[in-house]
């Protein structure tokens, strides 16, 4: 006789495929009147039935329903144990300083967000922390900055903006060797391309504002902690610090993932096609593509060239940020890294030639069209 | 435009208009980026964690009204306090008024500790409390008034002549009292902090924290933190605290009148043990109140004889929601040792006051007569004498 299985099959569901996981983010979250999309609680607080009764919400700062569904999802994507939504990518980085102290020192990727960069240097210093700085290239170099002070590696990979990728797992096997905690900047890659947590990292973060919202819309930041005990810590330091994200901008976000697979894909399509484009172009010294995902960065042959280039763009768009549907055009050297010292930028690479691509997802014979077009008209002087 | 009343200032001031438009709400700027036409010289905004029109509207008015030159938006309330507690650097000392709110008692005690910065708590209303424990490295001062829950009263301006004297910075939370009853920058204060959660925003809708600076060169300092923790408010979030801003002058003298009323009742209830409102002749602090301020605020504290007191008290009162938060068009009912002060140890809690007898009150715009009737009913349930377990 066959026995009714039911309730076993339903729990033994196979691990979703990321592109489901992404269509349902907040799907079956609101029981009372079965609303698919998911309500945005503006509430900020939440009524207790009598003392010490709480629903689990009581003030919005520490824990709301629309944000909860937002760090669900992200805890998920990236296969770690809790996420936490924060009014910026910079406030996720920020709030991540509460779990050292003074005394403490970083081991830290040399090409780096010039935000980022300028967070550490000229805040956390003064509170007694201190930062050294590799490409995680060679691990005997990496391993001769750790002190016994050093207490995290932190990590963008690729970086920003010259596309280096970094070994994650190499990386984890330093970090665990000294009980180093590993923090890896997750921005360009979205779990759609990558999980660092799955390859030892510890802590993963997000600038959602990029390719996780897509469009350009909302300001937001998202931090991943492997484990319990580590996600006990950040949950209170998020609601000490109170960066945390709005609940209509966590519905934004979440209304920007759910598209978060397709759009990856058509960014990579378009970025491949540009950089064979780039590349056969006589105009272009050298093309930066990490292979994968929708970032690339390109230097001109001549540094006056950049200007008339920038001003002849009729449809990318000349804007500082990355990561949403409209093709953007970042300059490194007076805009995302102008907080990092000259001799520092030139010695990592970001040199006054050298643009940063975000593909968007327009037709990629438009954008070519585009850039073939400022190209001509850039040495015509126009 | 001449110099108007503060009343009609919330609603006639230079974002009266959208100026593209003529719009006379202001518009809500979703852009993250902003397009530049210039390689090396950029436009008013960039990117909108430095700067955002809506943001920049709501942190333009919250200054003209506190009488300072910058404001600044931020997620939370607790957002702007850790992110101007960043002026301080390793080693410095900062002095905090002893019953200040249990979130800032956190961050001072669990966060700013572990780099190197010092506190000591202090009687703030005791001024030679506050003078015998200034250090040499005391960089600041930090003042909550009317304090939490007990709505102690500070004499603003001798602090403020104490901390000049041994050159340290004074910050002042005004959540309580708004730019509509007390301008503490006129005062001498140089950082105003606000939860605009309450009283500013006022409909239990919105998350918000705002600072504002007299001092232009601080106003440099502070927005280089805002840019760099990037702890910014959304700008739906800037709209809603824009639009709630609008009618902040009425619902605040409305619900300080009903508090007033309130207190009174309470003053001459026999189960209750004591009222804290700086609006009550008798309280304390009521004179430097009314020197300092235009008014004692919405917010006022009293004590029952226990928790089981309490707890029949909170089981049988209906309109006032029992919940955390305050400032709101609803009245909201808090157990601090269990809410707000929750954070605080309960010898430190005791110590100052916060015991387990004691509700704190926000009055929302509900009529008096409908509140004061509602809690003579559920004080008809308390028992006046406490319940001896041995």
């Amino acid at each position: 006789m066959v026995k009714k299985t039911y309730h076993k099959r339903v729990k033994t569901v196979t691990k979703q495929n990321i592109d489901t996981t992404l269509a349902q983010i907040g799907n079956r979250s609101e029981k009372t009147t079965g609303a698919v999309n998911a309500p945005v609680y503006f509430s900020t607080a939440y009524r207790h039935e009598g003392i010490g009764q709480s629903t689990g919400y009581d003030y919005s700062r520490t824990g709301n329903p629309t944000r909860r569904i937002v760090e669900d999802a992200i805890a998920k994507l990236e296969s770690g144990d809790r996420g936490f939504a924060f009014s910026s990518g910079m406030a996720a980085i920020h709030t991540l300083m509460s779990l050292f102290q003074s005394g403490d020192e970083f081991i830290v990727s040399s090409d780096l967000y010039g935000g980022t960069y300028r967070l550490f240097e000229k805040d956390w210093t003064k509170f007694g922390l201190s930062f050294r700085y590799t490409d995680f290239k060679d691990e005997v170099e990496t391993e001769s900055l750790i002190s016994d002070k050093t207490k995290a590696i932190f990590l963008e990979t690729p970086t920003n903006p010259l596309m280096q990728e970094t070994d994650i797992v190499q990386v984890a096997k330093i970090a665990q060797k000294h009980d180093l905690l590993l923090i890896v900047d997750n921005t360009f890659y979205t779990p759609v391309l990558q999980r660092p947590l799955e390859l030892g990292a510890d802590i993963v973060i997000h600038s959602a504002t990029k390719y996780l919202g897509g469009h350009n819309d909302v300001l937001a930041g998202l931090v991943v902690a492997k484990t319990a005990e580590l996600s006990e810590k950040i949950a209170h330091y998020h609601n000490s610090s109170g960066s945390v994200l709005s609940p209509f901008d966590s519905w934004l976000l979440v209304r920007g993932m759910k598209t978060l697979s397709l759009r990856m894909k058509k960014h990579e399509e378009n970025a491949k096609q540009i950089c064979e484009f780039l590349q056969t172009s006589e105009d272009v010294t050298d093309v930066l593509y990490p292979g994968m995902g929708g970032m690339l960065s390109f230097r001109l042959r001549h540094p006056e060239w950049v200007n008339p280039f920038l001003q002849n763009l009729s449809i990318i768009t000349f804007a500082e940020s990355l990561g949403g549907v409209e093709s953007f055009i970042t300059y490194p050297w007076t805009q995302t890294h102008m907080d990092i010292p000259e001799d520092v930028r030139m010695k990592n690479g970001v040199c006054n030639r050298l643009l940063r691509f975000s593909v968007g997802i327009e037709d990629a014979r438009d954008i070519i069209a585009d850039l073939s077009q400022a190209f001509t008209n850039m040495k015509e002087g126009r | 435009m001449t110099k108007v009343s503060f009343q009609t200032n919330l609603l006639h001031n230079q974002h009266k208009f959208d100026k593209a438009t003529g719009g006379v709400s202001v518009p809500i700027q979703h852009a993250s980026t902003f397009h530049q036409s210039k390689f090396d010289e950029f436009g008013e905004f960039d990117y909108s964690r430095s700067g955002n029109p809506t943001r920049q509207a709501l942190e333009e008015a919250i200054a003209e009204l506190e009488g300072g030159t910058r404001g600044f938006a931020f997620s939370s309330g607790m957002a702007a306090i850790s992110t101007a507690f960043l002026l301080l650097s390793k080693g410095d000392h900062v002095l905090v008024t002893e019953d200040v709110y249990g979130g800032t008692y956190r961050m001072v005690t669990e966060v700013l500790n572990r780099f190197g910065i010092e506190h000591t708590f202090v009687d703030m209303t005791d001024l030679n409390q506050v003078a015998s424990n200034i250090k040499p490295n005391t960089k600041v001062i930090y003042m909550e008034t009317p304090s939490n829950p007990l709505l102690k009263v500070t004499d603003i301006e001798a602090v403020v002549e104490l901390a000049k004297k041994n050159n340290c910075l004074t910050f002042l939370d005004n959540t309580f009292l708004t730019p509509a009853l007390q301008r503490p920058l006129e005062l001498g204060v140089d950082v105003v902090l606000h939860s605009a959660t309450k009283f500013l925003s006022g409909h239990s809708d919105v998350l918000a924290g705002l600072a504002v600076v007299k001092d232009e060169e601080l106003g440099k300092q502070l927005y280089k933190l805002q840019n760099s923790f990037g702890a910014v408010l959304g700008v739906q979030d800037a709209w809603l605290v824009l639009r709630g801003l609008k009618t902040l002058y009425v619902r605040l003298e409305q619900s300080s009148k009903a508090a007033l009323a309130i207190a009174t009742y309470l003053q001459n209830h026999p189960k209750v043990e004591q009222v804290y409102y700086p609006g009550l002749s008798c309280h304390l602090g009521h004179e430097i109140q009314l020197k300092q301020a235009t008014g004692a605020g919405a917010v006022l504290s009293f004590r029952l004889k226990d928790e089981n007191a309490v707890r029949s008290f909170v089981n049988q009162v209906k309109i006032p929601v029992f919940a955390v938060s305050l400032g709101a068009v609803e009245s909201i009912l808090s157990y601090p040792a269990k809410m707000s002060h929750a954070a605080m140890p309960r010898e430190e809690r005791e110590r100052r006051g916060i015991t387990d007898g004691l509700l704190r009150l926000s009055v929302g715009l509900e009529s008096t007569e409908d509140l004061i009737q509602d809690f003579e009913e559920a004080f008809k349930n308390v028992s006046s004498t406490s319940v001896t377990v041995s």
